[in-house]
């Protein structure tokens, strides 16, 4: 396969998957918002989202004051931060328009209707009692996107690249989501165990869809370690850290090809790490810590894909 | 400006014999169900996004090119003895091309003055002495014709235009086509309407067919300029429909005169280039050293006749305007044979007494700028303003040697949905020809239509619009 599709085909898989997170992100930051007896300042969740989205500067330059609709208007429609919704689905869309003749016409048809969609609802705003609506459009278009890669595609190179930015990205969202609740948490640890710790960590777990998963799986109360455990160790659930990896690992031996040998042996390394560890080894750790060292390795082993299929010099 | 030769009308108001199935079915259909099926037309073109770009608008950087749903309807001898007038063209068209970049006997004979053709700027000079794989040069022409009433109410047909450079179009023919059957699929069962999906793969067989001499199974590759020309839509579904990849200049490189792509694989091996950049951008070493599209080296390895370029470089000098009104004696001198398809009368401004009618008759004429393309560039006297002519004079004047002139012909009209409902508005045709092996095409083209009433000027990016175009088989 041409480099040049292959770098198209990843990164429009990852800006679907990123705009599918950053609304899961925004929902689940939306929803502890409610709780704000537990907050030591106002907005402080809103804060934590931009810090560990690495979007704090590109906020505070364009906004004066930090407030849930600001921040919810800079995630999803700001046409000037290259990591919002609006301007993920337009760089899947994009991306998709490039590489038009080599993935199925329902494909590009579903990318690009999006896009259309999202031109409208940008230019018409989205009120504050329509914020979860939007969510769940996004996560709707996400999911039909993959279905239709899913459906329709070819299980060739092409599917490969697809899946392996939808997983890489996923991983790094989870990682990301995971570590909302040690942002927010931070100036509140009296109120472990408490109802707010309660809902803050169930928010998490509906963030990424695993309320319900968590139930079916522990039968029991919600508690950080089970969440973290089912969030990062767990195979089998969709979007855990290391069904994410196992993924990415599988699609890298898939792909192959003569010049992967580096590449295929971090990711083996990595993936064998991973499933070495235990829930109790990573909380005595520090998630935090764990989390940060994981998105490092998430980024490094998207770097050595650019250059080792990409044919890309840069970084 | 005479009447206009009407495609289903009789002068007496009769529908013609190719229209009278069509004209019974369309009768018959309530108005909301065209205007239901209308709308869903422009749904699924924009979804899909059949689009094109228009270049100097600011605003939206893609837009439709509107569908009209009333189709133009070809009898199938009209189209035999186009086909024939056609392939007899194109034949002489590579013929010619061959010879000036050879032997240039066409200049020895004095059939066309050596200046013309050595002096134009058209003419690239890197070609000479290049051999290139069967002869062929215009791989891909998409001939437009036009038919204007002539007196006797058959309306004859005329070629206006050989584009033998990267003509593009042919997407639509195939989508218009596609939108047709599903919009009314009941339509092809009533007539034999002769089929061109089949577009794709004799494009196919005739690009492997120029494959380097000793290449068994050639890799063969669509060059685009990128996502932002206008006809990138295009590019990509040809290269979808063929199966090949689609390129531009950064996913090629030459090494040691072999032209390589780069895959996930490393690099591997390119054999034909459709390309569908102009020569300028081609090779930076070569020809503009500024051409961010093109490939370093690609020049050397076509010399070397290791890759096929398709179509070849230097094809620009046969559909030169100038060169245009040359082409019924290439005819005869390369083929022996009497041109079958007509050109346009045409003045050439370089002659002093074709200049002095010319400006005499500004407001019935159409001039064109030699080099132009696209509808850029061109004054279509009847249309234009006083202030207008009198620019276009001035142009002129200054360079007589840039422009010739035409009459303005009475291109034939067929009914066309337009605001005010079905009125008559001007068309022409662009069939595609492919030369390889040897000639094929399917039988059809591109139908475009002036949507302004009144308007002679057919080109999407004036505001043209499109119809699918029937060859009716058999009888009728």
């Amino acid at each position: 396969m041409l480099s040049s599709t292959a770098d198209h085909l990843y990164w429009m898989a990852r800006s679907m998957e990123r705009a599918e997170n950053t609304a899961r992100m925004l929902d689940v930051t939306y929803r502890m918002s409610l709780f704000k007896q537990v907050l030591i300042e106002p907005h402080h969740e809103w804060r934590a989202m931009l810090s560990i989205s690495g979007l704090h500067e590109g906020f505070e330059e364009r906004y004066d004051t930090l407030n849930a609709e600001n921040v919810l208007h800079f995630m999803a429609l700001d046409k000037e931060n290259p990591g919002s919704i609006y301007n993920s689905i337009f760089i899947a869309r994009e991306n998709a328009r490039a590489v038009r003749g080599s993935i199925t016409s329902e494909m590009w048809e579903i990318l690009n209707s999006t896009w259309l969609e999202m031109r409208r609802i940008h230019d018409e705003g989205i009120p504050i009692d329509g914020v979860s609506r939007f969510f769940e459009w996004v996560k709707e278009r996400s999911h039909l996107s993959r279905g239709i890669a899913h459906g329709t595609m070819l299980r060739d190179n092409t599917f490969r690249f697809i899946r392996l930015g939808s997983f890489l990205e996923r991983a790094d969202n989870t990682a990301r989501i995971l570590d909302v609740k040690y942002h927010i948490l931070l100036p509140s640890l009296r109120d472990v165990g408490g109802a707010a710790d309660y809902y803050q960590w169930s928010a998490v777990l509906r963030s990424v869809s695993a309320f319900e998963s968590y139930r079916k799986v522990y039968r029991d109360q919600i508690t950080p370690k089970r969440v973290g455990e089912l969030l990062i160790l767990r195979p089998d659930m969709a979007r855990s850290l290391i069904t994410c990896v196992n993924e990415v690992h599988r699609l890298l031996l898939e792909i192959n090809g003569p010049h992967s040998t580096e590449l295929i042996d971090r990711c083996s390394q990595f993936h064998a790490r991973l499933h070495t560890e235990t829930i109790d080894g990573i909380f005595e750790y520090g998630l935090h810590e764990y989390l940060s060292e994981f998105l490092e390795q998430i980024y490094d082993l998207g770097n050595l894909i650019n250059t080792t299929y990409f044919w890309s010099t840069d970084e | 400006m005479k009447t206009a030769y009407d495609e289903m009308y009789a002068a007496d108001g009769s529908v013609r014999e190719s229209y009278k199935s069509y004209a019974n079915w369309f009768q018959s259909i309530p108005d909301e169900v065209i205007t239901r099926k209308r709308e869903a037309a422009d749904i699924a073109f924009h979804r899909a996004g059949i689009t094109f770009a228009v270049y100097g608008e600011a605003s939206s950087q893609e837009r439709l090119i509107p569908f009209d749903i009333i189709p133009r309807i070809i009898p199938s001898q009209e189209w035999q003895r186009m086909t024939d007038g056609l392939r007899q063209r194109v034949k002489a068209l590579n013929a010619f091309l061959h010879d000036i970049y050879h032997k240039q006997e066409i200049l020895k004979a004095g059939v066309i003055p050596a200046e013309q053709i050595l002096g134009n700027n058209q003419f690239r000079r890197e070609m000479v002495g290049v051999d290139v794989p069967e002869n062929i040069y215009a791989h891909i022409a998409g001939v437009d014709l036009v038919r204007a009433d002539t007196g006797n109410n058959c309306g004859e047909y005329y070629v206006l235009e050989d584009n033998l450079r990267t003509p593009s179009g042919v997407s639509y023919m195939l989508e218009n086509r596609k939108m047709m059957m599903r919009l009314f699929p009941e339509l092809f069962s009533r007539q034999k309407i002769a089929p061109v999906e089949h577009y794709p793969d004799l494009l196919l067989n005739n690009l492997r067919s120029v494959a380097p001499y000793g290449v068994t199974d050639p890799n063969v590759v669509i060059l685009t300029p990128g996502q932002y020309n206008s006809a990138y839509f295009e590019h990509a579904f040809l290269a979808q429909q063929m199966g090949v990849e689609l390129v531009d200049g950064n996913d090629l490189f030459v090494q040691n005169e072999n032209v390589f792509m780069r895959t996930t694989e490393g690099p591997r091996r390119v054999d034909v280039i459709y390309r569908r950049i102009d020569d300028d951008y081609l090779d930076p070493q070569v020809f503009r050293s500024d051409s961010m599209l093109g490939v370093p080296g690609l020049f050397s390895a076509y010399r070397a006749g290791t890759v096929t370029l398709t179509n070849a470089v230097g094809t620009g000098i046969a559909d030169d305007k100038a060169i245009y009104v040359h082409v019924p004696e290439m005819i005869r001198f390369y083929c022996g044979e009497e041109p079958i398809l007509s050109n346009v009368p045409t003045w050439e401004l370089s002659k002093p007494e074709d200049l002095k009618y010319t400006l005499a008759h500004l407001p019935e004429l159409v001039v064109k700028e030699v080099h132009g393309s696209g509808g850029y560039g061109m004054l279509v006297g009847p249309t234009a303003s006083t202030d207008e002519i009198r620019l276009f004079r001035e142009k002129i004047i200054a360079n007589p040697n840039g422009y010739i002139a035409q009459p303005t012909l009475a291109l034939s009209t067929c009914p066309t949905y337009v605001e005010s409902g079905v009125a008559p508005r001007h068309i022409d045709l662009r069939p595609y020809v492919l030369s390889g092996r040897e000639i094929t095409m399917v039988p059809g083209g591109l139908t475009r239509v002036a949507l302004k009433e009144g308007s002679l000027v057919v080109n999407s990016s004036q505001g043209g619009g499109t119809k699918d175009t029937w060859v009716l088989e058999g009888e009728n």
